[in-house]
């Protein structure tokens, strides 16, 4: 068991016009996309997406939600050709998602490449914006957070590759707790109580005020903390695509790598049946909105119906088997990426035990509340203060001049993990170890024939052929460059590509 | 295991790592260093926050997304 595993980041970034909050977001969002693709030289609904393997009503529980009882936000799958979609070169898909741009990462399978690509798709987001920025006009602007502070919230999903073998249910038991007590170490901070910031207050996490539920299909309403869509864009009987829709999007790259490497432990756990002791936390939903209240991290909760714990305390529980799991099974020699999550978990844990404030260079929430705090002190501003919610706001900004965490950053005061230029790379290639490989490159290479893609296919329209040619990608750690880069070199033309691929294996099956 | 600067008192005490000498407790910067500190982040966010804020925050308005 390692931090690695295939994973990936899907965000959907908050849009708005200044001055004119009546702008139409779905309108807007297909703008975004579509700037963004013609000046890549693609056409949005070119290398549009293939639909044929989306099932978003297929529960991991084992049944089907009868479409006609589906709320219409739950129906992802019906194309609407108004709707803008394409798939960059890095193997990302940008596409409009209800009312928000998203940007959903190539698969990746480390915790530091995971947030690598989501970073490239800040700097996506962060272009298509210079790029609607004409002269005169209002502009488009976007923001990396999860809600308006006014019942709207928007999200930030995780995906891991887990084993079909491990029962549901056991993913079910171990990850509610965890869940409900990382925000301590991940979430972004908001200011505002409630779903509509009734109360006045700053919370640790965006998004925990809009859970209701511990497990269910839903994402767009009665959010559950454990989320049950089985959609695995794989080879079904083998994987679980675990599909977190619980978490923030995050800036501080120390937030986002824990954030993805102790989950992944977490499920390396829950699959090796290592989690020997009962965790279970009362009342859940409950439970996590108390510590998200809570900046001092002294709020409890009950755990295994007789001992209390804070957040931390929690967190150090999952912290202590993961470590001891680690040393049964590979003693002191840990790979680089392992090492270097469970560094950061001690540390940060020490740290916000210690002291929560002392954590400000590495952990999101810590950061916005220290500046929230200054202005507070200095001007003696309330929690109500509009000046705060604008802060709050202004956090996410995606523009480098105009983004409060992004300016923090330049300043450096914020711990960077992943340097720039690796970021800058990573806005146009693909990571080279999963089939985001063979989608990206084939995009880049062949951008005429791709008629379609998606996370499990790429189909070719090829002027040889009489019909669509969809190659399957079906195996996420196939399409690899080590597995197809030597034919994607040799080949000239995409028929010869898929000559080539016939007489070798598929890239994915 | 990778090199362990923090202990929490919450460690197993048969972890070899435990007999590590304590790490100093971190040292507070001096208040005024961190009031200037604090200072040089307030100003960086003054420099480019939305003159209006009431109107700025009325203006964000988002539909639920996923």
């Amino acid at each position: 068991m390692t931090v690695r595993r295939v994973m990936g980041i899907e965000t959907e970034y908050g849009i708005s016009v200044p001055g004119d909050p009546t702008a139409n977001p779905m309108v807007l969002s297909g703008r975004v996309v579509t700037a963004y693709a013609t000046q890549q030289g693609m056409r949005a609904a070119r290398a549009g997406w293939d639909y044929e393997d989306e099932a978003p009503l297929r529960d991991a529980r084992g049944f089907d939600m009868a479409r006609a009882i589906a709320d219409p936000s739950q129906l992802t799958d019906e194309e609407d050709p108004t709707l803008a979609n394409v798939v960059l070169t890095n193997g990302a898909r940008l596409y409009v998602d209800h009312a928000h741009p998203e940007y959903s990462s190539p698969e990746v399978t480390t915790p530091r490449a995971a947030i690598t690509w989501d970073r490239a798709g800040e700097l996506v987001m962060r272009e298509a914006v210079g790029l609607l920025a004409a002269p005169g006009a209002p502009g488009v602007n976007l923001y990396k957070n999860n809600t308006d502070g006014k019942g709207a919230s928007y999200g930030t999903h995780e995906n891991y590759l887990m084993s079909r073998a491990t029962p549901f249910a056991d993913v079910v038991r171990h990850l509610i707790p965890f869940f409900v007590a990382r925000q301590v170490m991940c979430g972004s901070g908001r200011v505002g109580i409630g779903v509509e910031s009734t109360r006045p207050g700053f919370q640790l996490a965006q998004r925990s005020d809009f859970f209701e539920v511990e497990v269910g299909l839903e994402t767009t309403l009665k959010r559950p903390i454990i989320n049950t869509r089985d959609e695995p864009h794989a080879v079904a009987e083998r994987y679980r695509r675990l599909h977190v829709i619980i978490g923030d999007a995050n800036h501080s790259d120390v937030s986002n790598l824990l954030k993805l490497g102790t989950t992944s432990l977490v499920l390396g756990m829950i699959e090796a049946g290592a989690i020997t002791q009962d965790l279970t936390v009362d009342k859940p939903v409950e439970s996590l909105h108390r510590l998200s209240h809570d900046p001092t991290l002294k709020a409890t909760i009950e755990v295994a119906g007789r001992r209390t714990m804070t957040g931390v305390q929690l967190l150090w529980s999952y912290y202590e088997l993961a470590d001891a799991w680690l040393q049964q099974l590979y003693g002191g020699e840990l790979d680089p990426d392992t090492a270097e999550v469970m560094q950061r978990w001690e540390q940060v844990l020490t740290t916000l035990e210690r002291d929560p404030m002392d954590a400000a260079r590495e952990v999101d929430w810590v950061t916005k509340l220290q500046a929230l705090e200054g202005f507070r002190a200095r001007d003696g501003l309330e929690w109500s203060d509009p000046r705060l919610k604008a802060i709050d706001i202004q956090w996410s900004d995606v523009r480098a001049d105009k983004g409060l965490f992004n300016r923090l950053l330049a300043a450096g005061r914020v711990d960077q993990l992943v340097d720039d230029e690796t970021v800058r790379a990573a806005v146009t290639a693909p990571p080279e170890d999963t089939r985001a490989y063979f989608r990206g490159t084939c995009l880049a290479r062949f951008p005429h024939e791709v008629a379609a893609a998606s996370w499990d296919s790429v189909i070719f329209d090829v002027s040889s052929q009489p019909s669509l040619q969809r190659v399957p990608t079906l195996e996420p750690e196939r399409g690899t460059k080590s597995h197809v880069g030597g034919l994607l070199e040799q080949a000239d033309t995409a028929d010869e590509l898929l000559r080539l691929l016939a007489q070798d294996t598929p890239a994915g099956a | 295991m990778a090199t362990q600067e923090h202990k929490s008192p919450q460690r197993r005490d048969a972890d070899p790592a435990d007999d590590a000498p304590e790490p100093a407790p971190a040292t507070a910067p001096a208040k005024q260093e961190l009031d200037s500190d604090i200072d040089s982040v307030l100003d960086e966010i003054d420099g480019v926050l939305e003159s209006n804020s009431e109107e700025f925050v009325r203006g964000f308005v988002q539909k639920g997304g996923q």
